[in-house]
């Protein structure tokens, strides 16, 4: 059983786990994900590839917080163990040199774009990264793409840190200006990438969005992570996650992101019910962002 | 013991012992009914079905076998299991030694006394089934009455290994093919690895076929035995992706079987079939058997449990979903086939067992479109009535709309069981691995070698969707001739 090395609470309800899995390390590149599993009982969820230590073995994923496994993640200890991690799964990101490329994070995708940014700028691109959250304490991994990217531009929905809007006020910006990106990576909720795909469209730059459908086995066995690009079905865990933004259809990906909606949280409201799961007490305030309004 | 049975007991203590009854009287035994769940009872759970014959009806049923000369049962089974030889086994009480002899040529009897098509294949030819009284001798019944009675009794006896020769074989998939090359080559002393991409052993004896039909914990005592033999399993291990073909090469392995089986779900290609409640059978199963999302209470994997459920199709896959559907609370249970009852390719057994269960049939029947409500979630589904043309390139009659017959059919789940065409990621990652054109692998059907040295391949990746225990044959030839090949190519 994999063996978790690390795993700590980054943000909020975000939190950076590593994993001792070095054959699968060894094999991955940027933009692909691996499946795991926390223990015997538990659901395969899939996780983007956030960083690779070749030498140790170990990558590193990012989570968030957004229903029962997730929360059952963050009580795994460090020496701990998870039951299984398969992959790396999926194709990788296609990498080129387009002179100017530009990444673009939002929310819990400003971890999977950083691999990406490396593999850019390895290809010898100049890399422009975008990364943007709702307020500042959800921000992350500012660091590392500072050390990465030629160009950071850091955006907050709220203004409570760096540029006041989203992600793709910027990227506007930087194209009304005339900057020739060759070349966009866009990865965050999927109302972020549709707002980038719709924008880089008009402006004829080619968008790349990694998709997240609900997924089980990872090989292509099931087709329940079936997305329509470009009228075609395809699925995502061995055609993708990558797909050329300005074909997908956002609004059937999100519709069946929601297809478990009641029983996830009902399995969400039983675990942190559970006095015995030991869960940070900000895990264990976990509000569904359509009950906080309320 | 009802009063057939016990005037057979009587006659035959006249006779002392065994296999003494004559022809005519062995003749005159009904086949053993075996006892089953109560179809209102079972269709609200997930135990198995069928609860298999007790020890005496077991003998009685052996006392049916007529061992004839000619043995048409062994030329009807793929895999040529000794059965007169077995049942003569069952007639001396010597249940053990009886499982062996269908070991000998079968590795996986518990699995294939349950899901064989029989009727088809071994019993179809049965002399005693030409009799009077039309009924073959139950041999799959047999089969696993002797199976689950070795499993039961400990008395599985691990097979010595031949000595260590020093070569080592990668097997990629862990369904019936993968399986049984792993039990033949470990006992001729090579050292065995088994590379699964799923995170539990079996294929589609784990994520397919229901616990109803075929318990998991038969399954897992079978893999049990070939670690307890030194099979070695890699599960969550994705050949293609986590390691390829040539890198097996590369780690050290002389020769490589893939047995990876037909998983890729195929669909019908209409209007509205990515709406939410529309499953591939595979996706369905997956999640009932694998994930047992059919626990809730136990298991995390969340599963949409239809009130009104269609499945396509009309095979093995389909009645396994429309099945499972009932048990997981559908009040209409429907299978929707575009021929009739008669092409259905699904065993007749099966067919029965979910006409017990309440399942309605409406044959001669397709969908044309899938229509949602404002959430996306599938609501109704478009059909249109055929009628039987003329005979396709199958043979069978080919199944033709008949205009203006179209309907409305209300349903919140639907099941596409269409069947599956063939994963493409391994030979997508492996140069010079020949396929036909839709997928295959191509083997020799003698020794199961590929296009590439060393590279054996068996089971449904190379025929297409076909029988557990076709995989199992392509895995006992390849396993001969990856033996020989490691002995006679490999020098060490
Ligand atoms: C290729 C891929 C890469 C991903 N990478 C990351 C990542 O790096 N970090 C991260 O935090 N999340 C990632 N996800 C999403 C992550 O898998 C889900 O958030 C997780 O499965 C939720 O499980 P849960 O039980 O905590 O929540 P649930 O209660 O099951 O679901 C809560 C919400 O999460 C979404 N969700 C549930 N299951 C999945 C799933 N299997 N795939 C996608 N979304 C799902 C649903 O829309 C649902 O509304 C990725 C998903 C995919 C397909
Ligand atoms: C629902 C259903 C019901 C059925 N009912 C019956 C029945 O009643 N009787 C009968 O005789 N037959 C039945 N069949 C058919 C039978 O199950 C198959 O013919 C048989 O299982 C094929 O065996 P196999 O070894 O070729 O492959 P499979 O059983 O398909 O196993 C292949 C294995 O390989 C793994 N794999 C695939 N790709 C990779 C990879 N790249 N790397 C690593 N591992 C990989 C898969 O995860 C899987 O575990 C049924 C099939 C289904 C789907
Ligand atoms: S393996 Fe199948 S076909 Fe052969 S004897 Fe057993 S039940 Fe019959
Ligand atoms: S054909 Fe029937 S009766 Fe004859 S040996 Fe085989 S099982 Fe026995
Ligand atoms: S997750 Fe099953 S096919 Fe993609």
């Amino acid at each position: 059983m994999p063996k978790v090395v690390d795993n700590q609470q980054i943000g909020p309800l975000i939190w950076k786990m590593q994993v001792e899995v070095p054959r699968l390390v060894e094999k991955a590149k940027a933009g692909q994900f691996v499946i795991l599993r926390v223990n015997d009982h538990g659901e395969r969820v899939p996780m983007s590839i956030a960083g690779l230590n070749r030498e140790k073995g170990l990558l590193t994923i990012v989570y968030q917080v957004v229903g029962k496994t997730s929360a059952l993640m963050t009580t795994v200890e460090a020496g701990g163990e998870i039951a299984d991690c398969v992959g790396p799964l999926g194709v990788a990101s296609h990498v080129d040199n387009w002179g100017i490329a530009c990444l673009i994070g939002g929310g819990i995708g400003i971890a999977p774009i950083y691999p990406i940014a490396q593999a850019y700028k390895e290809a010898g691109n100049k890399v422009i990264t975008i990364i943007g959250a709702r307020s500042k304490d959800i921000l992350f991994y500012e660091e590392e793409h500072k050390a990465v990217a030629d160009e950071l531009y850091v955006c907050t929905d709220d203004g409570s840190y760096g540029h006041h809007g989203f992600v793709s006020d910027k990227l506007k910006e930087l194209l009304d200006d005339g900057v020739k990106i060759g070349n966009i990576m866009a990865i965050g909720p999927v109302p972020m990438m549709k707002v980038v795909a719709n924008l880089t469209k008009e402006y004829n730059v080619p968008t790349w969005v990694s998709l997240n459908p609900l997924m089980i086995d990872g090989t292509g066995m099931c087709g329940g992570c079936r997305v329509a690009v470009g009228g075609e079905t395809k699925f995502a865990c061995v055609d993708g996650p990558d797909f050329d933004g300005h074909k997908v259809d956002f609004d059937l990906l999100t519709a069946r992101l929601g297809a478990y909606r009641d029983q996830e949280r009902k399995a969400m409201k039983r675990f942190l019910e559970d006095p015995h799961c030991r869960l940070a007490e900000s895990v264990r305030q976990f509000k569904y962002p359509d009950e906080v309004n309320k | 013991m009802n009063n057939e049975n016990k005037a057979v007991a009587k006659k035959k203590k006249k006779l002392e012992g065994p296999n003494k009854l004559p022809i005519k009287e062995r003749m005159k035994i009904p086949r053993q009914v075996m006892p089953a769940q109560d179809p209102n009872v079972r269709k609200k759970n997930f135990e198995e079905v069928p609860f298999g014959l007790s020890e005496e009806m077991a003998f009685i049923e052996a006392e049916r076998c007529l061992d004839c000369p000619t043995q048409p049962c062994v030329k009807g089974c793929p895999v040529e299991v000794d059965i007169p030889g077995f049942i003569k086994l069952i007639l001396e009480k010597d249940y053990a030694a009886a499982a062996r002899k269908i070991k000998e040529t079968n590795a996986l009897p518990a699995v294939c006394g349950r899901v064989c098509p029989q009727e088809e294949q071994c019993e179809i030819v049965c002399i005693t089934g030409k009799g009077k009284s039309g009924k073959p001798v139950a041999i799959g019944y047999l089969e696993r009455f002797v199976a689950d009675y070795e499993r039961e009794h400990n008395l599985v006896q691990l097979p010595k290994n031949a000595p260590p020769t020093g070569r080592k074989v990668a097997i990629v998939g862990s369904g019936p093919a993968g399986l049984t090359v792993a039990g033949d080559l470990i006992k001729l002393g090579h050292e065995v690895t088994i590379f699964e991409a799923l995170h539990r052993p079996g294929g589609v004896l784990v994520y397919g076929i229901p616990e109803f039909r075929l318990p998991k914990s038969i399954v897992q005592a079978e893999c049990d035995v070939l670690a307890d033999m030194g099979v070695q399993f890699r599960n969550s291990t994705v050949i293609g992706k986590t390691d390829t073909i040539d890198e097996l090469f590369e780690m050290g392995y002389d020769a490589i079987f893939i047995g990876t089986g037909a998983g890729l779900p195929n669909f019908m290609g209409i209007e509205g079939e990515n709406l939410i409640g529309i499953y591939s059978a595979n996706e369905y199963l997956t999640r009932s058997n694998l994930m047992r999302a059919f626990d809730e209470d136990e298991y995390d994997t969340p599963i949409i449990r239809g009130k009104n459920v269609a499945v396509l199709g009309g095979g093995n896959t389909a009645m396994d979903a429309v099945r499972t559907a009932l048990r997981l609370g559908a009040e209409n249970a429907y299978i929707v086939y575009r021929r009739s009852e008669k092409e259905m390719p699904a065993r007749i057994e099966e067919i029965h067992h979910a006409e017990e269960e309440g399942v309605q049939f409406h044959l001669l029947t397709t969908p044309i479109k899938f229509i949602g409500d404002e959430q996306n979630r599938v609501k109704a589904m478009e059909c249109v009535k055929m009628e039987l043309g003329e005979p396709d390139a199958s043979g069978r009659r080919r199944p033709v709309p008949i205009e203006g017959s179209n309907y409305i059919m209300e349903v919140d789940l639907v099941v596409v069981a269409i069947g599956n065409s063939s994963n493409p990621l391994i030979p997508q990652t492996t140069p010079g691995l020949e396929c036909n054109r839709w997928g295959n692998i191509v083997a020799d059907p003698e020794t199961m070698q590929t296009s590439r040295k060393g590279v054996y391949a068996g089971g449904d990746i190379v025929t297409g969707g076909a029988t557990v225990i076709l995989a199992a044959g392509a895995g006992k030839k390849a396993a001969r001739a990856i033996h020989k090949y490691l002995m006679e190519e490999v020098k060490k």
